[in-house]
């Protein structure tokens, strides 16, 4: 941690904040104050500049005008670029994972991204929505994921990243993979607030953040009813 | 009206007498559905001849439509749809049914109003609010208040009645005027209402700056878009009229939410001719509106059910709700969307300190928002429970719309 408290920007809520994004910053910051970690949470407007020095930083979803500006104001501003450089961990959800990449499609127009990820993204040929679901990395030490994604675009991994899980309902990046890691920067198409349904990926974070390898275990009763709820319901879906 | 609408108009009405009969529905689709295979142009048909106003928006466009037909009603008689049913087949079901009337007020989805605009050509068009509501399914904000626009520059003879605090709704009724090619500005009424829900105007829609705010006042950064002045206030417990008369509003419905609702009534109503001095009193008679509001006496309970769609209505009907037991029902139907992620855009903090108890389709998806909420809960599996659960007196019951339509079959579908 880059001090005493642990820091969690958001990086632009007036732009990309479409559907309950603010849940994954309440959520990591709940799931380390339960834990006793001091905790700072910063959200940071599209016309304010960006601290290098935060510990994690979210990226919400968003439409494509406010998608294309958001990534325009990151490149103008830098601050992310450093904070990476300075081992800082980044979560980006849908528009905001895209951008994360080097190129996406925004009203009809090729953006650049941030580069950040070995990945482009483009239009599909129908709009992927509904439950997502995949089995993650094994690396990541995470059970199965499991979201609600709705977006109109298709990620093309290069050799720079690995997918986030091997997709098992839904479309995810291409039908085949979801999401992409590398060190500590990850991006999926599970929207909005996606670490509600995966603690173990809000705890990843936490762990890539603080460097504590053994964090003491939560009462995660609800959050494991709901994964099983949804599970069911994804193979009731596969069934009819 | 031509022959093949009277046949189509007749059959309208008998399907819905029998949907009804049948127990199946309230008939307010089934009725215009059928019309509508039979005469493609019966919504017009049944329109002419009627001064009409339409009634769009995000939240609050059942009840505004249910106060404005008691305004309007001064006049005369008025046709409207209120059961909710706020698609062409169920305003050509409300024509069919209410019969000759001068005057008719129909509620719009607000998908549907570029379409309903030019089926009824209406005298007058409220502009309620626009918000994120079911974003899998609906229109984006920006792209809803793009097709708004877009609609009303076909129709510049619609007086438009718009709410002056909402960025989007300000964007959409005033599109740029361009005379050589016949397009002149709407003429529109502006109200305040005020808007407790700013998180889907933070960036102009007309030049991509910030919005800024500051007390009731907003405007864009970058360009000249900014809040007009309005002409109807909400003032203390009542309505500031053009004229500057003040008049009190005694609503049977709760809330700061319904005064703004009761002053774009009177705003509308006014685009008629009605007076508000002579219309105030006719909105004290609307008390519930298909069941939004309603009060039931169960068990030595009394249930008062309050409908939230969206972030924009929940935060709405926290502030309606008195301080007492909470029920709190949450699913994820076709008509409700199918995500839930709006869950974290809603701030369930007042709850705190109130008993809440939660239920519906989807009780864990809110059961880990309010854990992370830091709102202690119960979760009961049916309404039974939930009435066992909580002492005598009142229970407020906050459900959105099927979860609301669940609870209200088990009231004996209470209106």
């Amino acid at each position: 941690m880059s001090t005493e408290s642990l820091r969690i920007v958001w990086i632009y809520p007036d732009l990309l904040s479409t559907y309950g994004d603010r849940g994954n910053m309440l959520i990591l910051a709940r799931r380390a104050q339960l834990r006793g970690m001091p905790v700072e949470v910063l959200e940071v407007r599209s016309d304010q500049r960006l601290p290098a020095t935060a510990d994690i930083y979210l990226i919400g979803g968003g439409e494509d005008g406010p998608q294309a500006l958001g990534a325009q104001r990151l490149l103008a501003d830098g601050g992310l670029h450093r904070a990476v450089a300075q081992g800082s961990v980044v979560f980006g959800v849908c528009a905001g994972y895209q951008l994360l990449g080097t190129s996406f499609f925004a009203k009809g127009t090729k953006c650049a991204g941030l580069e950040l990820l070995d990945l482009s993204s483009d239009r599909g040929p129908t709009r992927a929505v509904g439950e997502l679901a995949g089995e993650v990395d094994p690396r990541l030490g995470v059970p199965a994921l499991t979201g609600f994604e709705n977006h109109g675009g298709r990620t093309h991994l290069g050799p720079g990243v690995s997918p986030l899980a091997r997709v098992t309902a839904g479309v995810g990046n291409d039908g085949t993979t979801e999401g992409a890691w590398r060190g500590k920067l990850l991006g999926t198409y599970s929207h909005g607030p996606a670490l509600a349904r995966n603690p173990a990926l809000a705890d990843l974070l936490l762990r890539w953040a603080t460097g504590i390898h053994q964090l003491p275990a939560l009462d995660d009763t609800w959050a494991e009813r709901l994964r099983s709820e949804r599970r069911a319901a994804v193979a009731a879906a596969a069934r009819a | 009206m031509p022959l093949r609408a009277k046949v189509a108009t007749s059959v309208s009405r008998t399907a819905a007498a029998l949907s009804r009969a049948a127990g199946r529905g309230d008939g307010s689709v089934i009725g215009g559905w059928i019309g509508l295979k039979i005469d493609p142009d019966l919504l017009a048909h049944l329109s002419t001849g009627r001064a009409i106003a339409l009634v769009s928006g995000t939240n609050g466009k059942t009840t505004t439509t249910r106060l404005t037909a008691a305004a309007v009603g001064v006049l005369g008689r008025v046709a409207t749809n209120s059961f909710g049913a706020n698609m062409p087949t169920g305003h050509t079901s409300a024509l069919a049914k209410a019969g000759s009337t001068p005057y008719a007020v129909l509620e719009v989805d607000e998908h549907y109003l570029a379409q309903v605009l030019e089926a009824t050509e209406p005298h007058v068009v409220a502009l309620l609010n626009l918000s994120r509501d079911q974003l899998d399914r609906a229109k984006e904000v920006a792209m809803m208040a793009q097709l708004w626009r877009a609609a009303l520059v076909q129709h510049p003879d619609v007086r438009v009645v718009a709410n002056a605090d909402d960025p989007m709704v300000v964007w959409a009724a005033t599109p740029p005027a361009d005379p050589a090619r016949g397009h002149f500005p709407p003429h529109v009424s502006w109200f305040s209402a005020g808007q407790r829900w700013h998180d889907d105007s933070w960036v102009c829609p007309e030049c991509g700056s910030t919005i800024a705010r500051k007390n009731d006042q907003w405007w864009c950064t970058g360009c000249a878009l900014r809040r007009p002045e309005p002409q109807w206030t909400v003032e203390d417990d009542g309505v500031l009229d053009p004229t500057g008369a003040w008049h009190k509003i005694q609503l049977q419905l709760p809330g700061k939410v319904n005064l703004g609702n009761a002053a774009t009534a009177l705003a509308v109503a006014a685009e008629f001719g009605v007076r508000p001095v002579d219309a105030v009193s006719r909105l004290g008679t609307v008390t519930s509106v298909a069941g939004r509001y309603a009060q039931v006496d169960r068990d030595g309970r009394n249930i008062r059910l309050l409908l939230a769609k969206n972030p924009a209505s929940w935060l709405e009907a926290f502030d309606m709700a008195d301080e007492a037991p909470t029920l709190l029902s949450i699913n994820a139907r076709d008509p409700d969307g199918l995500d839930t992620s709006w869950l974290f855009d809603v701030d369930f903090a007042p709850l705190r300190g109130r008993q809440v108890l939660i239920t519906g389709d989807r009780a864990y998806d809110l059961a880990v928002r309010l854990d992370v909420n830091g709102v202690p809960f119960q979760h009961v599996r049916t309404f039974d429970d939930a009435i066992r659960a909580v002492p005598p007196g009142r229970l407020e019951v906050i459900a959105n719309y099927t979860a609301f339509q669940d609870i209200r079959a088990e009231l004996d579908r209470v209106n």
